[in-house]
């Protein structure tokens, strides 16, 4: 005879339940963010944050608590947003970019040209370089971690940081400069042909 | 601000707390972390919750 299973205490899982959307709201404003800078727009961002919050929630009884969630959620919005890229074809990107214009200002060390520059040279990357770098940089994932999101060897993972991060210095070093006045400006322009 | 963790983490690496690109990342991502989440994305948290609780309630127990 079959074993039942929704004999499975009742207690169990009401434990579980809660825990599982504590840890799921606790991971929300992270996981917007990474999507803001995958799809470039806010609005697009919370949909597909919807979308994959509606992905986890049916898919709940295959999370083992006690795992990584947070790496869990990125996976799987990370997979839903390729996916929804696959579907709608090569159609024109309207967003603004790796991050949004519209962002607010934050209360940091940097000013807003500073960080709109940064913005700009972060854009210029291929989209798996920046990828590596935010996950790595800013979503605070371990490189075993970010390339098990990004279905990619370990090695691979590092090595798109490393490249991703001499372009933004590269780029970075030419907004800086540039600051000096028109001619640093076209002394760059002359000096470094190949820039992108 | 910045996430402690990740600045623990990522100390002995080129993307660390002195590293500019790295605090240059953490400010842009932290800035949309900290716009806080959509009344929309709660709705939906509380909707799910709610129809789940329903669902053990109608199955009996």
């Amino acid at each position: 005879m079959a074993v039942n299973k929704t004999n499975a205490p009742g207690a169990t899982r009401a434990q579980e339940t809660p825990s599982f959307k504590r840890d799921l709201l606790a991971t929300l404003p992270s996981l917007r963010a990474f999507a803001v800078s995958l799809s470039g727009r806010h609005d697009k961002a919370d949909d597909l944050v919807q979308d994959t919050v509606m992905k986890a929630w049916a898919k709940q009884e295959s999370f083992e608590l006690g795992t990584n969630m947070k790496a869990w959620l990125f996976t799987i919005l990370r997979n839903e947003f390729y996916s929804q890229m696959r579907k709608r074809g090569r159609e024109v990107q309207d967003t603004d970019g790796a991050f949004t214009e519209r962002m607010a200002v934050h209360p940091s060390q940097y000013g807003i040209v500073d960080l709109n520059d940064f913005r700009k040279a972060l854009d210029r990357l291929p989209d798996d370089q920046r990828e590596a770098v935010i996950l790595i940089g800013a979503s605070g994932f371990s490189y075993e971690e970010a390339a098990e999101i990004c279905h990619c060897a370990v090695g691979t993972m590092k090595s798109r940081v490393s490249r991703a991060r001499t372009k933004l210095q590269e780029l970075l070093q030419v907004a800086g400069e540039s600051d000096y006045g028109p001619d640093a400006v076209s002394a760059q322009v002359t000096s470094i042909p190949h820039l992108s | 601000m910045n996430d402690l963790s990740t600045i623990r983490r990522r100390q002995d690496d080129a993307l660390g707390p002195n590293s500019d690109i790295g605090n240059k990342l953490r400010a842009l991502y932290g800035a949309v972390q900290d716009e806080g989440i959509p009344d929309k994305l709660l709705q939906l948290l509380d909707r799910l919750d709610e129809v789940e609780q329903q669902n053990k309630t109608d199955k009996g127990e």
